[in-house]
């Protein structure tokens, strides 16, 4: 069901990741005032928009969810926000990573895409208890979906709320990352950017194809218990029918 | 749909009236908060950023109790259920309740920021109390509208009271730092708030976002 198309893109994402490694280390200049650890910006950059896409992605697909009543929509909402949860992982390290090697400290609190990131993903850490505390199947897609809503359209406001608290004391340059790149270092960004999407694509495909898998596996399981039952002590319910 | 909401907003505010159960614990909850801020912070009397960011980290730890509770009574007795089979139009409820939690606010309030005035700030509140009227009307809006919509949420988990501050206090960031920042230069000395315009305006759309985005998907909620 899942499975569809997914070794030409297993073989798009592996080739992409491999270019733009190959770009970061061979075609991309050294950065003149951070050197070598600039190159971090093509991994943690890609994750965090890849990130956040897949954040309010996960909402579109919980409104498919509550509009059409299909769960599986509802699992692909989970499967998009669970990958966004453990790539938002690697943005807060890489970030801290490169927060501590150009300015010299792990946490600034005055960049606004930093704290944005974290009230973003402290919130979605949430996602967890709150689904997996409601046993009933179809009322925790429901209310899971209901969540992916609020969130994803939390994640826009947040950015502006934070931007503009922020822009009162340190009036900055919002293009700092991508607006005013080196032609070498762009095109070595887009590379990176496309390989996180792939990337993100096909653990997303693969995670939907694993699940789907076990479920199918559960139920041909109960369907052969059942038979079971049926066929050992079948005769004395036929006789009474 | 406005009579049956105000049929259910009545019922919970009677219910308030004879139990007194949600308004006089948020607001033994900020006197308690101010004097651990006392002694925590070691310091007799605040203004400025200090004044404005404990007022209002209190009040939103306050509206945790209320959106707690909001539905306590309905869960505790099976009320939902008669609530539920009831031929209404779920937006009712959901607006009952968030009129009930904005009530709950206002009454914390009036007594919260007067208490404060005399406990913690050192400049004279009187002359902030207009805005600060204001900035706390916008902000109830949007509160009520998180609370209800995260009271709702978290009603049919199995780990309601840490669902409750865990989904709600991340999701009132934005409220906070518009809230904080417009009130901030009103409880400074003779201070003049040169950007209140534009925090008002976060505080509003804040407050339409969320209120829109409620009303949308409140029916999927409580809904068997």
């Amino acid at each position: 069901m899942y499975s569809k198309g997914f070794k030409p893109l297993a073989i798009a994402t592996v080739v992409a990741i491999a270019a733009s490694f190959a770009l970061v280390f061979f075609y991309a200049p050294l950065d003149a005032d951070q050197g070598f650890v600039q190159k971090i910006f093509y991994v943690h950059v890609p994750m965090a928009i890849v990130a956040l896409c897949g954040f309010v992605a996960g909402g579109i697909m919980a409104i498919k969810h509550l509009r059409t009543g299909d769960r599986s929509w509802d699992m692909r909402s989970y499967v998009a926000i669970h990958l966004s949860i453990i790539l938002g992982t690697g943005v807060l390290i890489t970030g801290a990573i490169w927060a501590k090697a150009s300015w010299g400290h792990w946490w600034l609190w005055d960049e606004p895409v930093l704290v944005s990131f974290l009230i973003v993903f402290l919130l979605y850490c949430v996602y967890y208890p709150l689904r997996f505390s409601i046993e009933d199947p179809d009322r925790q897609a429901r209310y899971s979906s209901v969540f992916a809503i609020a969130a994803g359209a939390f994640v826009p406001i947040n950015f502006a709320a934070v931007r503009l608290a922020e822009a009162v004391t340190h009036p900055r340059v919002l293009s700092q990352t991508g607006g005013n790149l080196p032609g070498e270092m762009r095109l070595t960004f887009l590379v990176s950017i496309v390989a996180m999407t792939l990337l993100f694509v096909t653990l997303w495909k693969l995670e939907l194809t694993a699940k789907n898998a076990s479920m199918q596996l559960k139920s041909l399981r109960r369907r052969l218990e059942l038979r079971a039952d049926e066929s050992a002590p079948a005769a004395p319910v036929r006789t009474t029918a | 749909m406005i009579r049956t909401a105000s049929a259910i907003l009545r019922k919970d505010l009677r219910i308030e009236l004879r139990t007194k159960e949600t308004v006089p614990a948020m607001t033994l909850f900020t006197v308690t908060v101010y004097v651990l801020f006392h002694f925590g912070l070691d310091r007799d009397s605040l203004d400025g950023e200090l004044a404005s960011g404990v007022l209002w980290v209190t009040l939103l730890l306050a509206a945790v109790i209320g959106v707690t509770r909001l539905f306590a009574t309905e869960r505790e007795q099976g009320g939902i259920d008669s609530l539920l089979l009831a031929p209404v139009d779920r937006t009712a409820l959901f607006v009952a309740k968030a009129a009930a939690l904005f009530l709950y606010l206002l009454l914390l309030e009036v007594v919260a920021v007067p208490v404060f005035g005399l406990l913690l700030l050192g400049p004279d509140l009187f002359d902030a109390l207009p805005e600060l009227a204001l900035i706390l009307l916008l902000a109830d809006v949007g509160l009520a509208a998180v609370g209800a919509l995260v009271s709702a949420l978290a009603a049919e988990t199995r780990a309601r009271e840490l669902i409750v501050p865990l989904l709600l206090l991340p999701l009132v960031v934005p409220l906070l730092i518009g809230a904080a920042s417009a009130t901030e230069p009103l409880l400074r000395e003779g201070g003049q708030s040169e950007d209140l315009g534009r925090y008002l305006a976060l505080l509003g759309g804040y407050d339409l976002v969320f209120v829109l985005i409620a009303l949308g998907v409140f029916d999927y909620l409580l809904d068997d």
